[in-house]
C-alpha cells in the first residue's frame, strides 16, 4: 500500500463517514443488540406481552431434537454445496482458462449464472424436476424405468436443493476462480514444469496452492449462501418439507418469528447463527492477511 | 517430430473446445428449457414426452405474467429499489473511502474495523429485530424499508479503500498544490480513474438487491410495493392450477435485468476485483 498524501481537515473526514456510520449503527449494530436482548425474553402473540426468561430460549433449543435436526440439515447441505460446488467450479474455470480461440465467449457462457437469484433458480428447477411433465424426470424414467418423487422423498428433496444451489452458485464461483487464474504467476508454473513436475503434481502444489486465498474467500461466501440466501429457494421449492427434511436453520427461524410469532425464540436462533458468523468472520480476516500479502 | 507436436496441440485444443461446449450447454440447459416452456400453451407444457422446442403461446404467457400476475409492477418496484440502493451505496462508499485513505484523524483504524466487521453480517440474521425497528419507524410497506437500511456497504468501503490506496500518491499531491479540495479531487480525479471499481461495486449491489427475498417478504405486506422475487412466489403458490408456461415466462423476465447488468459490467467487475485483490 502506498503512502497517500493527506488533506487537512479535522471535521471533514467525520462528515464524509457520517452517513455510512449512522446507517450501520441504526440498521446493523442496534438490531444486533436488540436481537441479543430479545433472545432473553418470551414474547406473547404479536409482541403485546414480553417476559424476561433469561437463557430459557437457548435451553429449550438445545433440548429440542427438532432444532438439532435443522442444524444437521443445514450442515449437510452446506458441506455438499460448498465442497461439491467449489470442486466443479474450479474444474470448469481451469478448462475455461485454456488459451483457445473464442475463450471470451465460453467464459461469458459459463459465468452468467451469477445473475440468478435463489428464487429464480428454485422456480426453474422445481419445474424441471416435477413428476409428470418435468424434463429431468422424463429422462430419469427413460433410464431407470420410473419417475422419482423429488418433493415427496426427504433424501431426494435435499438432493434437489443441493443441485439447484450448486447450479445457482456456478457463475459466482467460476468468475472468482477465473480472476484468480488470470492473475496467477505463470513463472512459478513454468519453473515447476522445467523441474519435471507432472501436470497432476503441478496442479496441486502450484496452481491449487496459489489459488488458496480465492478458495478460502469462496468457502466463506458459499457458506454464507448456504446459511442465509438459500432461504428463497427453500421457500419456493420445498417449504422446508417433506417432513422437515429441508428445514434449514434460517427457514426454521423465519417460521418461528413470522408464522408462530415466537420472537424471543427466533431471536435466540439469530444469536446462534450470529455466533457462527462471527467465528467465520474472524477466520476470514485472519487468512485475508495472507491474501493481501500475495499479490504484493 | 514437429508435426507430431503440432497435431498433439491441435488435438488438445479440439478436446478443450468439445469440453467447453458440453459444459456451457449443460449450464445453460435449465434456462433454455425454461425459455422454451415460456412460449408453450398449457397443453404443450404438459405434453408427454416433453416438447423441447418453442410453442405458440409466447405472447399470451408473457402478457399474462406481466399483467395478470403483476410482474410488471413488481419489476418496477425492484428496479426503483435496486437503482436507489446501488447509487446510494456507491456514493456513501466513495465518501467513506476518501475519508479513510486521504485523511488522518483520531480513531481511524477503529472506524475502519467498525465498518469492516459488518462485512459478513447478513440482514437475515437480524431479521426479527430489524423488522421491529423498521415497523416502529412506520416504514413497512414503503420503499424506505427496502432502501435505507442497505445504503451503507462494508464491501464498498473496503473495495474503494483498497483501490484508492493503490493509486500513485503524486495525484493527491498535485491536486493539493493546485488548491483543489478533497471533494473536488474525488469528483474530477478519483472517480474518472475508478470506473472499474465503481462498475464492480454496481454489479455486485444491483444483483444483490434485485435478488433479495426474505426481507421484502416479511416487511412488505402490500402487493403494490412488493418486489419481483416475492412476486414469483405468488405465481407458484397455486400448485394444482399452476400454468407453468406463464411461471417460466415470469422467471425469464425476473432474471433479465440482473443478467443485462452482469453482461454489461462483467469485464469491469473482473478488472475491478482483480485490482482490489492485488494491491
Amino acid at each position: 500500500m502506498h503512502y497517500q498524501a493527506k488533506f487537512k481537515g479535522r471535521l471533514l473526514p467525520y462528515v464524509l463517514l457520517a452517513p455510512t456510520l449512522v446507517i450501520l449503527v441504526v440498521f446493523l449494530y442496534y438490531p444486533i443488540i436488540q436481537t441479543f436482548r430479545l433472545s432473553l425474553y418470551r414474547v406473547a402473540f404479536l409482541g403485546l406481552r414480553k417476559r424476561f426468561v433469561g437463557l430459557e430460549n437457548f435451553v429449550s433449543l438445545m433440548h429440542s431434537p427438532d432444532y438439532w435436526h435443522t442444524v444437521k440439515v443445514t450442515l449437510v447441505i452446506t458441506f455438499i454445496v460448498v465442497i461439491g460446488g467449489l470442486a466443479i467450479s474450479l474444474a470448469i474455470a481451469l478448462l475455461a482458462n485454456q488459451p483457445i480461440r473464442g475463450g471470451a465467449i465460453y467464459r461469458i457462457l459459463l459465468i452468467w449464472p451469477y445473475a440468478l437469484s435463489p428464487a429464480v433458480a428454485g422456480v426453474i428447477f422445481l419445474f424441471l424436476f416435477s413428476p409428470g411433465f418435468g424434463a429431468i424426470n422424463y429422462l430419469i424414467s427413460k433410464v431407470i424405468g420410473r419417475e422419482l418423487n423429488w418433493l415427496g422423498d426427504p433424501k431426494l428433496a435435499v438432493l434437489l436443493i443441493i443441485l439447484t444451489s450448486i447450479w445457482k452458485n456456478l457463475g459466482y464461483n467460476i468468475v472468482f476462480y477465473l480472476a484468480g487464474l488470470q492473475n496467477l504467476n505463470t513463472e512459478v508454473l513454468e519453473a515447476a514444469e522445467i523441474d519435471g513436475a507432472g501436470p497432476w503434481r503441478r496442479f496441486w502444489s502450484v496452481t491449487f496452492a496459489l489459488l488458496s486465498p480465492i478458495t478460502f474467500f469462496l468457502l466463506i461466501t458459499n457458506i454464507t449462501y448456504s446459511f442465509f440466501d438459500i432461504f428463497g429457494m427453500i421457500d419456493i421449492v420445498t417449504k422446508g418439507g417433506p417432513m422437515d427434511a429441508t428445514n434449514v436453520m434460517i427457514y426454521n427461524l423465519y417460521r418461528d418469528a413470522f408464522e408462530y410469532y415466537k420472537s424471543g425464540l427466533a431471536a435466540a436462533q439469530s444469536v446462534i447463527l450470529f455466533a457462527l458468523v462471527v467465528v467465520l468472520t474472524v477466520i476470514q480476516f485472519r487468512t485475508s492477511g495472507r491474501y493481501v500479502h500475495y499479490g504484493g | 517430430m514437429l508435426r507430431f507436436l503440432m497435431s498433439r496441440k491441435v488435438r488438445r485444443e479440439i478436446l478443450t473446445h468439445i469440453g467447453l461446449i458440453m459444459v456451457s450447454f449443460l449450464v445453460l440447459t435449465p434456462v433454455l428449457f425454461a425459455l422454451a416452456k415460456s412460449t408453450q400453451t398449457r397443453a404443450q407444457v404438459f405434453h408427454y414426452p416433453p416438447i423441447f422446442g418453442p410453442g405458440t403461446a409466447i405472447k399470451d404467457n408473457y402478457y399474462t405474467a406481466w399483467h395478470a400476475f403483476n410482474l410488471g409492477m413488481y419489476m418496477k418496484n425492484s428496479f426503483i429499489v435496486a437503482v436507489a440502493v446501488t447509487i446510494g451505496k456507491t456514493i456513501l462508499s466513495l465518501l467513506a473511502g476518501l475519508a479513510l485513505v486521504y485523511f488522518e484523524f483520531p480513531l481511524q483504524e477503529a472506524v475502519f474495523y467498525f465498518i469492516l466487521f459488518t462485512l459478513m453480517m447478513p440482514t437475515e440474521i437480524l431479521i426479527v429485530a430489524l423488522f421491529n425497528l423498521v415497523s416502529d419507524l412506520g416504514w413497512s410497506n414503503s420503499y424506505l424499508a427496502l432502501i435505507v437500511p442497505f445504503m451503507a456497504s462494508a464491501t464498498g468501503v473496503f473495495l474503494f479503500r483498497q483501490h484508492f490506496a493503490s493509486i500513485p500518491s503524486d495525484l493527491a499531491d498535485a491536486a493539493r498544490v493546485d488548491g483543489a479540495g478533497p471533494l473536488r479531487f474525488l469528483w474530477s480525479i478519483l472517480i474518472p480513474i475508478s470506473w472499474n471499481a465503481i462498475g464492480a461495486l454496481a454489479l455486485i449491489q444491483f444483483i444483490y438487491v434485485w435478488n433479495q427475498y426474505l426481507w421484502p417478504l416479511v416487511i412488505i405486506r402490500e402487493n403494490a410495493k412488493q418486489v419481483v422475487q416475492v412476486g414469483l412466489r405468488g405465481m407458484t403458490a397455486v400448485q394444482d392450477v399452476t400454468n407453468w408456461g406463464v411461471v417460466m415466462a415470469g422467471a425469464i423476465l425476473a432474471m433479465l435485468p440482473p443478467l443485462i447488468v452482469f453482461i454489461l459490467l462483467h469485464q469491469q467487475f473482473m478488472r475491478g476485483f482483480a485490482l482490489g485483490q492485488e494491491k
